[in-house]
């Protein structure tokens, strides 16, 4: 059972009303299966209530030594997995640009080669042995995470004719709200698959889809060890103010 | 020019996949032992006061197509209405559960205690009720429904309230199916539409 400690986010107020043009067009014919799993009806706009403000917390006491690193802990640390070595690091922020403490973040990727190990993966490229391709671990105080692992390969897909994904790493991300929940994937500076991806291209605010593409980060990198990528993630806020009614029991 | 607002704009959702399941439920994605312990494997432990329900269901896509891939998340109050952390709240409900549906028929099934009702800042009382996240391959940003139940009292719930179409409320409504049993599909499109939420 995860640990449950108490809302600690001083910040009492409602969660901020999702901007929807930010996100993703959710029928998008360019990505098939969009269609016939996209909702057609408007969405039921309310007030976040209890039910949204309050949402499930994790402690280090789920985590393994090696969760956050994912070209170990596939062999918990036996031997590391075949890629190019890559440090992903940034920071959650809520958007009031205050730091997200505590907050769970999950990482799926697939391989080297750009293969999952996933019962329903039947690409050519093979498994490696020494890689299994999740990994997850908790931001700090400020905010901060960081996972090493190693540069996803590009992958085709059935959609259009010839469909490849960029590289890219899947997030998905708990804040101190169910509301806040949030899964999205990060793309590498440089990628030209980006701009050929339909489900990159979902994203129609050019803005929003630059935010999802990590640059590369020298400073950050190990000489002689790893390359380093920054990435930043921001997750709903709640509004700030001294007029409202403190929720009860919180 | 005017002054900048200190804000900044939430990162834009994408897909989970269909390969979410070996980032968030390993041991369901054919990987157990990834992780020494995965999360939300169920939202009550032993000795949850309360009656005990299992709800079960499908995703159902616009070709009224069950999904085999989807994931699930629920997040919900203990029998007394009081959410994890919050005082008195019961130490054995976690309140949160992620769960999948079957890769081969496409149902889910959720055991958990039933919800108490929950008071909003405003003070309205709401019925209670559970609340789902839906992500899968083709859902571009993850959806938000309820569900409530057939033999609460569902009349003065302000969400539900807020509904126009009452023939759409049925859509949010767990069907009694048998003693501690419900039925509840999340149908994604379609005249038969569940109400989803932007809250
Ligand atoms: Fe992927």
């Amino acid at each position: 059972m995860p640990d449950t400690t108490p809302d600690t986010n001083t910040d009492a107020g409602p969660l901020i009303p999702r901007n929807r043009a930010a996100h993703p067009q959710v029928h998008d014919v360019e990505y098939k299966t969009s269609v016939p799993r996209s909702p057609r009806w408007p969405l039921l706009s309310m007030e976040s209530t209890p039910s949204e403000e309050t949402g499930p917390r994790f402690g280090h006491d789920i985590l393994g030594e090696y969760d956050n690193n994912l070209i170990l802990n596939w062999t918990k640390g036996a031997a590391p997995a075949i890629g190019e070595r890559i440090r992903v690091h940034g920071r959650v922020l809520d958007e009031n640009a205050r730091p997200v403490p505590h907050a769970l973040v999950e990482v799926w990727q697939a391989n080297a080669g750009g293969r999952y190990r996933h019962v329903k993966d039947g690409y050519f490229a093979p498994l490696d042995p020494n890689f299994g391709g999740c990994g997850r671990t908790l931001t700090d105080s400020e905010g901060y995470y960081e996972f090493l692992t190693i540069r996803p390969g590009a992958y085709p897909w059935p959609n259009r004719g010839n469909d490849w994904r960029p590289m890219h790493i899947h997030f998905s991300l708990f804040g101190h709200s169910f509301g806040q929940r949030l899964i999205t994937q990060m793309y590498f500076e440089g990628d030209p698959l980006i701009d050929q991806c339909p489900i990159a291209a979902t994203v129609k605010d050019r803005a929003q889809l630059d935010n999802l593409v990590a640059p590369l980060d020298l400073g950050q990198s190990r000489p002689l060890d790893y390359l380093a990528y920054k990435f930043d993630i921001v997750l709903r806020g709640r509004r700030q103010t001294m007029f409202e009614n403190k929720l009860e029991g919180m | 020019m005017v002054q900048k607002l200190n804000s900044l704009v939430e990162s834009a959702s994408q897909t989970a996949g269909p390969y979410v399941h070996i980032g968030c439920m390993p041991s369901y994605a054919g990987n157990a032992g990834a992780y020494d312990c995965e999360i939300g494997e169920s939202p009550i432990a032993e000795g949850a006061k309360g009656e005990i329900i299992e709800i079960t269901g499908e995703v159902i896509d616009g070709t009224a197509w069950a999904l085999r891939d989807a994931m699930l998340e629920s997040w919900q109050p203990d029998a007394a209405g009081k959410f994890p952390g919050q005082p008195g709240a019961d130490p054995n409900v976690s309140g949160f559960c992620r769960f999948a549906v079957d890769p081969d028929i496409g149902k889910f099934t959720l055991r958990t205690v039933k919800p108490g009702a929950v008071t909003t800042r405003n003070g309205a009382m709401q019925a209670p009720h559970i609340s789902l996240w839906i992500v899968a391959r083709g859902i571009n940003i993850g959806l938000q429904t309820r569900i409530y139940f057939e033999d609460e009292d569902n009349s003065s719930d302000p969400l539900l309230a807020r509904i126009e179409q009452k023939n759409r409320l049925g859509t949010l409504v767990a069907k009694k199916s048998g003693p501690g049993q419900y039925a509840f599909d999340v149908v994604l499109q379609g005249d038969r539409e569940t109400v989803f939420l932007d809250i």
